[in-house]
């Protein structure tokens, strides 16, 4: 099923390239706020006491691989690989909320060690920035969860590969933002 | 690298996908390791913004099909992206984030 325009190009892919280029400005805002006042908070704890880079790095990991996960999926999908189209997109499910669980350990040894939203600019910004991102994985995962019901249901063939096509991009992109983060958050502020 | 295209959607074939996601994981590996490494410390964030940048545009390029789709997406892509950098680094100089001491 294609929705061409003049173009040629089909106007459900521009359209979410159109939405993709907003969300950078969305994370480019989260992402300048938070490095505006880095360094500026009064009150501990501060960035290099708390964040924990052996475990971001293997949740940093994860989402690669869900990345590849992702694009195998839309492979086998265009392909009329049902087997592995189904086994690809919930992998890549998995890996996302293996992501998530991280996000949560995280989240929850912050608030125990006492770094909640409201404790201090770095405390605001980070849960602020980390959050949306996590709640893009969270939708992304959903996404997934469809596709791959879909799937179960006989409607995801070759013919609906544009479905997996842009799940596919919103994806990437949710990793994309991730590999900024890791590197302007985690390592560059407390190395 | 394999170039290879899949004959059924024009995009890179699987073996091409495994070869990126292998150097994505090496270059992660490398980001961490110079993160421990003391000679890094004068250099570390120069040498971790060009990694962070290698691994972002394979991603674009190879899994988001950047590459080899028409130039549009590129645009409407890119375009927000410079955006998005310009007021990140104004927003930087205006409240003195590269200002020593």
């Amino acid at each position: 099923m294609t929705h061409h325009t003049s173009t040629g190009l089909d106007s459900r892919k521009i359209a979410f390239w159109t939405f993709i280029g907003s969300e950078c400005l969305l994370f480019g805002t989260l992402i300048s706020t938070y490095l505006v006042y880095e360094g500026r908070s009064v009150v501990g704890p501060t960035t290099r006491e708390i964040l924990n880079i052996p475990i971001t790095s293997v949740s940093t990991f994860d989402l690669l691989m869900s990345s590849l996960a992702m694009v195998l999926a839309l492979a086998a999908v265009s392909r009329g690989d049902l087997l592995w189209s189904r086994i690809w997109l919930g992998t890549t499910a998995l890996l996302g909320m293996v992501f998530l669980g991280f996000q949560y350990y995280e989240f929850s040894a912050f608030v125990r060690e006492g770094l909640t939203i409201q404790t201090n600019l770095f405390g605001s910004t980070f849960f602020t920035l980390t959050g949306f991102h996590g709640g893009h994985v969270a939708v992304g995962v959903l996404l997934l969860l469809t596709l791959l019901t879909r799937s179960f249901q006989g409607k995801l063939g070759p013919d609906r590969a544009m479905n997996v096509e842009l799940t596919g991009l919103y994806w990437h992109f949710v990793d994309v933002v991730w590999i900024v983060i890791f590197t302007v958050v985690y390592l560059i502020q407390t190395g | 690298m394999n170039q290879v295209r899949s004959k059924t959607s024009g995009h890179p074939s699987s073996g091409t996908y495994l070869t990126i996601a292998a150097i994505l994981t090496i270059i992660t590996l490398l980001e961490v390791g110079i993160f421990y490494v003391e000679l890094f410390r004068p250099v570390l964030a120069p040498v971790l913004l060009v990694l962070s940048a290698v691994k972002f545009s394979l991603v674009v390029m190879f899994y988001m099909h950047l590459k080899g789709d028409h130039k549009l997406f590129t645009l409407v892509f890119v375009g927000p992206l410079l955006i998005a950098t310009g007021v990140l680094v104004a927003l930087l100089l205006l409240f003195g984030v590269f200002v020593v001491g």
